[in-house]
């Protein structure tokens, strides 16, 4: 395992850069937007990729609450502190791209809505992990995790419904799209969906081993406490 | 007494007894409100039309940081004198205790409501031009909304450092489709211009997903491990 | 293309600055470990 670790991020490396060469180079202009349209190579694998994110989270966070296995719980922390990081990404870029296109910086979107809750959510989860008194955090966290996915339909039906009460910008209606873009869409993708395993791997490596270290000291201290007497 | 429903109502007649000597929770919630009326009605100065258009929101962010005063000091009660241990090994069933306190809160909640809705009439110069009878069904989804979500949600930040801060950090994310729906729903019966019906129904799913999905979740955080 | 340039630099900057944040946080672990073995 510890060794497939540079191969891998060597592989994500070269995967990224191709994705970047792809995206600025390679993809064909879009036609009304320009050359601004090229942020839709990150912006949308990365909401892709944090989504995945997300529900790896979930998955880990009820498969805690069944086994309760340490381990799982470590993966639920790394896959949703990762995700936070990728639902950040597309956070910024979203409004970066826009601004100059619909000449605003952030619209009630029911995509950009959700995307934005479910932000809200997981910056939640962390706080709780953060906060919370050592044994109980997993419990604590993996039953918050499954009420937010409970959460999450009811958020889309009330923003869907919301947005056509309200007036909104028109957003490019779907359409289909040149294969030659797809094909880059697709390489960013893969690229991202590597690069976040691999951190992620190395955020889980971070938190097993900080458990181990913590173990440690606990015991050392006892110890030393013992000899002192 | 020892079955559910009769912990249910033990706990229920205990909490409000509680509340009848001292007060404590109704007289903070309604101060709390009391304020962020006269400072909302400080900062806008509304016309009637444009109050109507806001006052769906702002009435239902004073309920909402108002309940949470009280939702914080539902489970500080019990913990002061090691009630929740004394929960934690009875054999009672834990979600007997839950719907107990939701109860509780709710009637809180719901005298708050009761109390201060007057008092934004007057000071906001309110009248619906839709359906009003609606903001009753608006009024009773949404509060047991706030209050099964935010009675869970103290369960779980009492056990974490700063438990005062940790509830409306949990509370106010997963509940944003149903304060959406509470304050659409407002919006929209105060001005007429929409039919409220279907924020109505999705308070309603929300509280039946919710109340499920609580109640699932309690025992496992009220054992905590 | 300042806007695209803006938003692929903020991507990075953002991937970065956790990777910063990780690598943090093991160089801490490293030390405790150090310290861990030389009581020993």
């Amino acid at each position: 395992m510890k060794r497939a670790f540079p191969i891998f991020a060597i592989l994500t490396a070269g995967l990224l850069s191709y994705g970047l060469y792809g995206a600025l180079i390679q993809a064909p202009t879009e036609q009304t937007m320009g050359d601004v349209q090229r942020i839709f190579y990150y912006h949308v694998p990365s909401a892709w990729t944090a989504f995945c994110l997300f529900f790896v989270n979930l998955v880990a966070s009820i498969v805690y609450l069944v086994r309760r296995s340490p381990k799982v719980d470590a993966l639920a922390l790394a896959s949703a502190e990762v995700g936070v990081v990728f639902c950040t990404v597309v956070l910024v870029t979203g409004p970066i791209w826009a601004r100059p296109v619909w000449g605003i910086w952030w619209t009630w979107d029911l995509r950009l809505t959700l995307t934005l809750v479910l932000w809200l959510i997981y910056v939640s989860y962390l706080m709780l992990r953060r906060f919370s008194s050592s044994g109980q955090t997993p419990v604590m966290a993996a039953v918050l995790a499954a009420l937010g996915a409970l959460d999450v339909p009811l958020v889309y039906f009330s923003i869907w419904f919301f947005r056509t009460q309200h007036p909104q910008p028109v957003i490019g209606g779907g359409g289909s799209i040149d294969p030659r873009m797809l094909h880059v869409l697709l390489m960013n993708w893969l690229a991202f969906m590597c690069f976040a395993a691999l951190v992620c791997w190395s955020r889980y490596r971070l938190e097993i081993l900080r458990r181990q270290v913590e173990e440690t000291q606990a015991l050392e201290s006892l110890l030393a406490g013992g000899s002192s007497r | 007494m020892n079955s559910p429903p009769g912990v249910t109502r033990a706990t229920l007649v205990k909490d409000l007894r509680l509340e009848w000597r001292s007060k404590d929770a109704i007289n903070s919630m309604l101060f709390f409100a009391l304020l962020v009326v006269v400072i909302f009605s400080f900062s806008f100065d509304p016309t009637a039309e444009e109050s109507r258009r806001i006052a769906g929101g702002l009435v239902w962010v004073a309920f909402l940081f108002a309940a949470v005063v009280a939702l914080n000091q539902t489970w500080a009660r019990e913990l002061r004198n090691q009630v929740l241990d004394a929960y934690r090994v009875s054999p009672a069933r834990a979600n007997s205790l839950f719907l107990a306190k939701v109860t509780g809160n709710f009637i809180f909640v719901s005298v708050l409501e009761a109390l201060m809705t007057p008092l934004f009439v007057v000071f906001y110069n309110l009248r619906a031009i839709g359906p009003a009878y609606q903001l009753l069904f608006v009024a009773v989804l949404g509060t047991w909304a706030l209050v099964v979500n935010g009675t869970f949600f103290a369960a779980m930040s009492i056990r974490t450092r700063s438990r005062e801060i940790m509830l409306p950090l949990l509370l106010f994310p997963i509940t944003i489709p149903a304060l959406l729906a509470m304050v659409e729903a407002t919006s929209s019966i105060l001005t007429g211009e929409f039919s409220a019906r279907f924020w109505i129904v999705l308070l309603a799913v929300y509280d039946v997903v919710f109340t499920t999905g609580c109640l699932l979740f309690f025992e496992i955080v009220l054992h905590g491990e | 293309m300042t806007y695209l340039f803006a938003a692929y630099v903020a991507t990075w900057v953002i991937h970065i600055a956790y990777l910063g944040h990780l690598a943090r946080g093991y160089a801490r672990l490293n030390r405790e470990i150090e310290e861990l073995n030389r009581k020993r």
